[in-house]
């Protein structure tokens, strides 16, 4: 019903317009066109004022009601987040500064240069110095944004510090599956041949020792406050992207082609619940590349925390080895239970097979 | 106005008017089919690029509309979405993958249908033989193939519409290995197919025409008409159809190669894949990196294939309507030149997150923030031409100011995004759809208009109503800022682009009315769009009929023609050119014909 009517409206509103549209082509063929393109000519000019000014406001309006809505209110969450912010308000200055002012001469010189009667044109067909003018200052400009621009670009994407923790993020349709290197630090090598939903999401190489004491797990990564993180990013099928927009930072995973970024949390998820005033916040990971109908809802979340509370969680975390093989467990090995009764997704009898299988 | 030629094609005037049988004295008669369906006048094929890029706009821009609703309305229901298309919008709210179908769909037809086929299609053919002085291209038979290759890519695209599975729904870049495997997306099955079809019908239209539109631009302009007195719609064209003449066909090996790895098991783009519910694939050692960069090869030279013709336009329309030169002629064409160089080496800059060599990206940064000079040369010389002008507010004009304005706003947010360490935190998110659909997007569709209200009473020897322009220009003008203005702020929150729904994410459903409000003022200014169509259909056949052969008092060579002019376009000699298309106000003239030879009390000429 409102279907019909809002499509009535609209008709109507054409049909009015058409009219009047017509009308005023009749009349101005009355008056001589001469006159009445003179009359739009006056209409026009006066629009062209009118919207610079309402524009400008506009610009200006915009910013009162979204800019509490961005990022920018608060610090960016990452050390190197924070260049990013520099560099961006740096950007915006200087692009800000070039947008008033070429707007306000564009619209202005159409408003004053309306066609009049008395006005001569100026033959003015070309100007070497102003032309050399305006091309040397946007360089001279440009080349200040580019090199704070790769000064960041260089620190972003070069090593990481000696200290830096090390996580594997991979994407896959539609999450993320985190690994830490366990005790000793460095990850055991995989094999996409091997990865089975069930049982090996990652597709570990069970022989391969160093793998032994990996930890894996999926939706939220933790992360230590003050200490810079390395992440080594890939994909098991279509091209993501690990997105993380407190942190600035990005990052396509490829399948095939490892790729990495580290940037330091500056706060825990617990201080950036006050610093945004938002109870209910979390450090997200939106997968910033298209990959499929399940693209929007890919979501994966980073707890940050100190170190203290990190090392009492990564204490608690079970080698994904173990959770495959429990009577492997260098623990108690009442614990075998336990971890089987835990792991719902490990179907038992699986498992049991694997075992055997590498045995 | 008393040059020879101008008076030469008046007596003709009478009896060309307003018939369609009429023949001309170099030509054999004309049936309906060779005159409207495969004809080969140059002019004719410029409507048929036209109206089909109409049509597909109309459709493009519909798409867009529906997925608006979805994201201006996430939690509503509208029953009559169910009614129209069926499983697609179950009750009455759009699937995820209609929703990725439709922006998939509205990205590649806009960008290529409507805004190459539609943009240079029409206006290459429509002013490249009028404004240099040729009877028509070199050659039409090639053109009108030009225009049917398009039609056939046109109609493959709307059937993979109504495939069991689904139109491709991976995006318009269409990115392997999603792209590639049907199992990973239902739109990559034959929607796809279809898709690498219609795209390849596609290249091999751009290229019938762009080889045509070179040849004709070097061999075949007029006695007198040097390269440097050609209008600068014509060097903006030449440029156009040499980007796409050298990138399409890399484009066209990007796909080669997808289609292999889509069908005969290839592993270009594919490696270490495992499926959900398939297993893991046999492919290992491909690179789904490489086909980013055949893609953007073209991609990039693409943006500026689509806004170089209306860089043309405007100036063009904006030295006819101040009344004066265009400021700085050679600079232009020198800009336009850095532009087409450039546009060839920055394409990586879509690719600054994909895990490239950060020195490569060093060197992409600056090639790409390079680019921007240019970009300002031509905006500062399109302020000094209005300067000291007497400006006369036709809607072309408006659409060619407007055009000047979205170019600044969406030039500038690109210096944002090429630097590559800025670029990390904006990249795929709205703040790159605001950058792109404001400098090419909506510049580029002013550009079009201007050209439309421009040129249309040389196509069809009628005016458009001046009146429905006006309301036109301006509720397009505010619209397209009220749309993607406020998208900036949705992009600095980090939002992303290409989703479906935002409300599970706390850091970013704060947009909810600000999108409700894009998607209003979008369904707006789509109707003023058809307020638009309607002017133009109805002013073909019932417009102010034209006068005068030169209604906008300009300097260029399709004036000279007669009002509506036959195949041919000139009865009797060509006429020669003196002088550069730009003396307006010369020595306290209105204007003087590019035909009028230089008088001997002339101030310097060009
Ligand atoms: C000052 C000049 C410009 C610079 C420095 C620039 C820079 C960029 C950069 C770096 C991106 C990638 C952003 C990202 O995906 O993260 C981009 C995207 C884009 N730009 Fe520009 N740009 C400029 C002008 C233009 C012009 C003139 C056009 C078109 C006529 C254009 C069309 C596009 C399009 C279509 C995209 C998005 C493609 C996609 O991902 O779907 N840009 N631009
Ligand atoms: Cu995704
Ligand atoms: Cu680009």
């Amino acid at each position: 019903m409102t279907m019909f009517l809002t499509i009535a409206v609209i008709v109507l509103i054409f049909v009015v317009i058409f009219q009047i549209a017509k009308a005023s082509e009749y009349v101005s063929v009355l008056k001589g066109e001469e006159v009445s393109r003179k009359q739009n000519n006056k209409i026009n000019g006066f629009l062209m004022i009118g919207f610079l000014v309402l524009g400008l406001f506009g610009v200006w309006y915009c910013n009162e009601l979204y800019y509490g809505k961005t990022l920018l209110v608060h610090d960016a969450a990452s050390v190197e987040g924070a260049r990013v912010d520099s560099m961006l308000w740096v950007t915006l200055a200087v692009t800000g500064i070039v947008f008033i002012l070429t707007q306000i001469v564009l619209f202005w010189f159409a408003y004053k240069y309306q066609e009049s009667e008395n006005r001569k044109v100026f033959f003015f067909p070309h100007n070497n110095k102003l032309e050399v003018i305006w091309t040397v200052i946007p360089a001279i400009a440009l080349t200040v944004l580019v090199v704070i621009g790769l000064r960041n670009w260089f620190l972003f994407t070069g090593e990481p510090p000696q200290n830096a923790m090390v996580v594997e993020v991979t994407g896959k349709q539609f999450g993320w599956i985190y690994r830490y290197p366990g005790k000793d630090g460095s990850f055991g090598k995989k094999y996409y041949k091997n990865i089975d939903n069930a049982s090996n999401s990652l597709g570990l190489i069970w022989d391969d020792k160093l793998g032994h004491d990996d930890v894996v797990m999926e939706q939220t990564m933790y992360l230590v406050k003050g200490k810079p993180v390395k992440l080594i990013i890939g994909s098991r099928d279509v091209i993501h992207d690990v997105g993380l927009v407190h942190f600035r930072m990005k990052m396509d995973a490829v399948p095939g082609i490892p790729t990495t970024m580290w940037f330091t949390p500056k706060y825990t998820t617990k201080e950036m619940k006050e610093i945004t005033g938002n109870p209910n916040f979390q450090y997200e990971i939106s997968c910033d590349q298209m990959c499929g109908n399940g693209h929007y809802s890919m979501k994966g979340v980073i707890e940050v925390v100190d170190q203290e509370e990190f090392d009492a969680w990564m204490v608690k975390q079970k080698p994904y080895y173990v959770q495959q093989f429990p009577e492997k467990d260098p623990a108690a090995p009442k614990a075998v239970a336990d971890t089987a009764a835990k792991t719902a997704s490990v179907k038992p009898v699986e498992a049991a097979k694997k075992a055997v299988a590498k045995m | 106005m008393s040059n020879e030629a101008v008076v030469h094609a008046h007596g003709a005037v009478a009896t060309h008017e307003g018939h369609g049988d009429h023949h001309h004295e170099h030509h054999h008669h004309e049936t309906f089919i060779t005159k409207y369906v495969f004809s080969q006048d140059h002019k004719m094929i410029a409507k048929q690029f036209l109206i089909t890029g109409m049509v597909w706009a109309v459709l493009g821009g519909l798409m867009s509309v529906l997925f608006r609703l979805q994201l201006g309305y996430p939690d509503a229901t509208f029953p009559w979405l169910e009614d129209i298309l069926g499983k697609w919008a179950k009750g009455g709210r759009i699937t995820q993958e209609a929703y990725y179908a439709l922006v998939t769909t509205h990205g590649t037809v806009l960008v290529f249908f409507v805004l190459t086929a539609g943009l240079s299609g029409t206006f290459a053919n429509f002013l490249i033989p009028l404004q240099v002085g040729a009877r028509d291209m070199a050659s039409p038979f090639m053109n009108m193939l030009s225009y049917w290759f398009f039609f056939a890519a046109s109609i493959v695209m709307l059937s993979s519409m109504f495939v069991e599975t689904g139109p491709f729904s991976g995006g318009w870049t269409a990115y392997p290995p999603l792209s590639a495997l049907g199992d990973a997306s239902p739109g990559s099955k034959t929607g796809m197919d279809m898709w690498l079809i219609s795209m390849a019908l596609f290249v091999v239209s751009s290229l019938l025409g762009g080889l045509n539109y070179i040849a004709t631009v070097l061999n075949m302009r007029t006695k007198g008409m040097s390269m440097t007195r050609l209008p600068l719609t014509i060097w903006a064209l030449f440029f156009t159809a040499v980007l796409g003449v050298l990138s399409f066909p890399v484009l066209f090996s990007g796909f080669i190669l997808l289609i292999f790895d889509r069908n005969f098991g290839t592993s270009f783009y594919l490696s270490d894949i495992f499926i959900n519910g398939v297993g893991a694939l046999p492919n290992e050692g491909g690179s789904a990196i490489l086909y980013q960069h055949l893609f953007w090869f073209l991609g990039h030279p693409e943006v500026y294939i689509i806004l170089l013709p209306a860089m043309g336009m405007v100036s063009e329309i904006l030295s006819v309507n101040s009344r004066k030169p265009i400021f700085g002629y050679m600079a232009m064409i020198g800009s336009l030149f850095a532009i087409a160089i450039l546009a060839f080496l920055v394409w990586a800059h879509h690719m600054f997150v994909t895990g490239l060599n950060p020195f490569l990206g060093s060197i992409f940064v600056l090639l790409t923030l390079l680019i921007a000079v240019p970009s300002a040369i031509k905006v500062f010389n399109w302020l000094t031409t209005l300067w000291r002008g007497n400006i006369r507010f036709t809607p072309g004009m408006l659409f060619a100011i407007g055009f000047v304005s979205l170019f600044i706003s969406g030039g500038l947010t690109g210096i944002w995004l090429g630097n590559s360490a800025l670029d990390i935190h904006l990249h795929d998110t709205y703040f790159v759809i605001a950058h792109f659909h404001i400098v090419m997007g909506v510049a580029s569709m002013f550009g079009m208009f201007a050209g439309i209200y421009h040129w249309f009473p040389k196509m069809y020897g009628k005016y458009l109503n001046n009146t429905m322009g006006y309301i036109h220009f301006w509720v397009t003008l505010a619209g397209a800022y009220l749309i993607f203005w406020p998208m900036h702020y949705e992009g600095l929150a980090g939002m992303p682009r290409r989703y479906y729904d935002y409300s599970i994410w706390e850091s970013f459903k704060q947009f909810v009315e600000l999108n409700r409000f894009i998607s209003t003022v979008a369904m707006i200014v789509f109707a003023v769009q058809l307020l638009f169509l309607f002017n133009f259909f109805y002013s073909i056949f019932k417009g102010r009929k034209v006068t005068s052969l030169n209604p906008w008092g300009a300097t260029t060579l399709e004036w000279t023609t007669p009002i509506n002019p036959g195949h041919g376009n000139w009865v009797g000699e060509i006429p020669e050119v003196h002088r550069w298309a730009y003396d307006y106000g010369k020595d306290g003239k209105e204007f003087i014909a590019q035909t009028t030879p230089v008088g001997a009390d002339e101030s310097e000429h060009h």
